[in-house]
């Protein structure tokens, strides 16, 4: 039974964590960078390990670093939140070496999901469809592909991510060239060669399922719109995903809970699909084996904790939820309020947040690290905090969002909280449905 | 749990709690200060509430931030030019580990001519001399995180 848990991250997923291990009595011990020794969540939890300096591969990253301050904290679990080692299957071995739980799925699912062509293959095994396209050993192979496909195309690195070592092919005359480059690449990029290509879908939508697994048996908690994507980062989450046909989503659902069964998967997660934007046919894209940034608007709609049912099913016990109890209710909208400079490309904007004054009120939930006073170091990621409302329905969630964010302020560092206010501004996304290429037409007032 | 860490100061829960309970009194601020922290909840115009933190630092764990990032303090000698970073990261002097440097002293530049990188927040910002000349001083370490007031290095202007 867990009753000490080491969180194997920081900023707010960190504190998100340690809330949830108080409510249920757990001891909480926090591993942090040096960088971090002053954070709100080192301040929060009940005991503190510095790992080690503030670059993430000496600290964050460091598998034995992080595995030998959780022994010796004596702790019965770690909780990796998202990014950093979350989805790391030497970490999850290294931890059952030493005997301590890992919040998450086997190394043998981190396997299998992490690399996509292996992946992939998973969901067809599956019965899921899958983006029409494979694997492209050489240039010949890549060339059958292209005639089974049609073009336009992608071709993807098989260890790629983020949107690197990606190509868009348009006519078959250029196919040859793009995948020698896309192989150079990836190789570079990546240390490894590996492309496969896939149909490129125009108008396509993200949307993604929320999946919790025993290791027997496996339920869906519903599903996000994850469209609103500027290089491939997302930058607004909604649940559920607006104007799917019925008949549609309760495909979509039973996809994401066949994959999870079939993988005897054990942990939270999530699987995402590109989702045509006309027809609603959706395609297998991958599963992130760990708990998302999004997860609060699936919290929202469904009441349920994800990070208690993760400690529950890390403690062997078996789901508390079945299907049929489970009820969504309302409409759910996250923003990512980011350290960034959107007037300026994005530029990164860490320093001394001199004043956070965040919204408050029924319906409204705040997820952030980041207080009057509080300092956002230049090491890591640039999310500063996650607003999420929750109304009776998708237009009202949108008024409220829009509110919100009116009565937000911040003072010290630049944030993306005047593009939110635009997007919801913006009748593309009050109408509901949005493609992965809406941030392109957005105006940018 | 232990009893020498105070528990959370209070949840969202409590906090919408007590805007319900404020309602749509008269009162438009409230002002709660504790040992462990002081939270600032305010009524905007329009009616919306915010709620702004600032929690104290527990027993042992009070570390002064400003040590984080180190200035380099170089005095600067008059015709020579001082390269400051675009924003505080960490300063990389060659492209990857093991890599030769971009540029080292002696060596010539152009305007374009990268000297270093800045990463920051996982971005790679690549730093340009912005002029012709020759590299005096590299004042920086490699990986050394620097503030954004701090000289890089030093070039000479040459035509």
């Amino acid at each position: 039974m867990i009753r000490r848990l080491f969180i194997a991250n920081r900023g707010e997923i960190a504190l998100r964590v340690i809330r949830t291990a108080r409510r249920l009595g757990l001891s909480t011990i926090l591993g942090v960078s040096e960088a971090d020794r002053d954070s709100l969540a080192a301040r929060t939890a009940d005991e503190v390990v510095v790992l080690g300096p503030a670059p993430s591969a000496q600290s964050y990253l460091a598998i034995d670093r992080v595995v030998a301050a959780a022994r010796a904290a004596q702790a019965d679990a770690v909780h990796p939140g998202y990014g950093f080692l979350s989805e790391n299957a030497a970490f999850g071995r290294a931890l059952a070496a030493a005997g301590i739980t890992f919040v998450g799925p086997t190394p043998e699912q981190l396997d299998a999901v992490g690399d996509k062509l292996k992946a992939r293959h998973v969901a067809i095994e599956a019965g899921i469809p899958v983006v029409p396209g494979g694997e492209a050993e050489d240039l010949t192979a890549a060339r059958a592909r292209a005639t089974q496909t049609g073009y336009p195309l992608l071709i993807k690195a098989v260890s790629g991510g983020g949107g690197r070592g990606m190509k868009r092919v348009d006519r078959a005359q250029d196919l040859d060239a793009q995948v020698a480059l896309a192989g150079a690449e990836a190789q570079a990029a990546f240390g490894d060669s590996r492309v496969y290509i896939e149909r490129y879908i125009a108008r396509g939508r993200h949307v993604e399922v929320q999946v919790l697994g025993d290791g027997r048996d496996a339920i869906h908690l519903g599903d996000r719109d994850c469209s609103i994507q500027r290089r491939f980062q997302k930058l607004v989450e909604e649940a559920p995903a607006p104007g799917i046909p019925p008949a549609q989503r309760a495909k979509l659902h039973d996809a994401a809970v066949r994959l999870t069964r079939h993988l005897k998967y054990r942990g939270a997660g999530t699987v995402e699909f590109l989702m045509d934007a006309e027809s609603f046919e959706f395609y297998f894209l991958e599963m992130n084996a760990r708990v998302q940034v999004e997860h609060p608007v699936t919290e929202a709609i469904t009441g349920v904790d994800i990070v208690e049912q993760q400690l529950n099913i890390a403690d062997g016990l078996p789901l508390g939820l079945t299907q049929d109890t489970l009820a969504f209710t309302g409409h759910a909208i996250e923003v990512r309020i980011n350290a960034e400079d959107p007037d300026a490309d994005f530029r990164p904007s860490p320093g001394l947040v001199t004043r956070a004054a965040w919204p408050a009120g029924a319906g409204i939930r705040v997820d952030t690290h980041i207080e009057s006073g509080g300092h956002i170091p230049p090491h890591y990621d640039s999310l500063m905090g996650k607003l999420i409302v929750h109304a009776a329905t998708r237009e009202a969630a949108v008024a409220a969002m829009a509110r919100a964010l009116g009565s937000l302020h911040i003072e010290g560092v630049k944030t993306t909280a005047g593009l939110h206010a635009r997007i919801m501004a913006d009748p593309r996304f009050a109408a509901g449905a949005v493609d992965t290429r809406f941030f392109e037409g957005l105006n940018r007032g | 749990m232990s009893q020498d860490t105070p528990d959370l100061p209070l949840t969202p829960d409590d906090v919408a709690q007590i805007l319900a309970l404020l309602g749509d009194g008269k009162q438009d601020e409230l002002d709660l200060t504790t040992p462990r922290y002081r939270l600032r909840l305010t009524r905007g115009p329009r009616g919306d509430w915010t709620q702004d933190w600032q929690t104290r630092g527990a027993a042992g764990l009070t570390v002064a931030v400003a040590a984080a990032a180190t200035s380099v303090a170089v005095v600067v000698e008059e015709g020579v030019h001082a390269v400051m970073p675009p924003l505080p990261g960490t300063f990389y002097r060659s492209p990857q580990p093991g890599a030769p440097p971009f540029v080292s002293v002696g060596d010539r530049v152009e305007p374009n001519t990268v000297v270093c990188i800045i990463e920051t927040m996982k971005l790679m910002t690549s730093v340009h001399a912005g002029m012709s000349g020759v590299v005096v001083a590299i004042d920086a370490e490699n990986g050394q995180l620097i503030d954004k007031d701090a000289v890089l290095l030093r070039i000479r202007p040459e035509g």
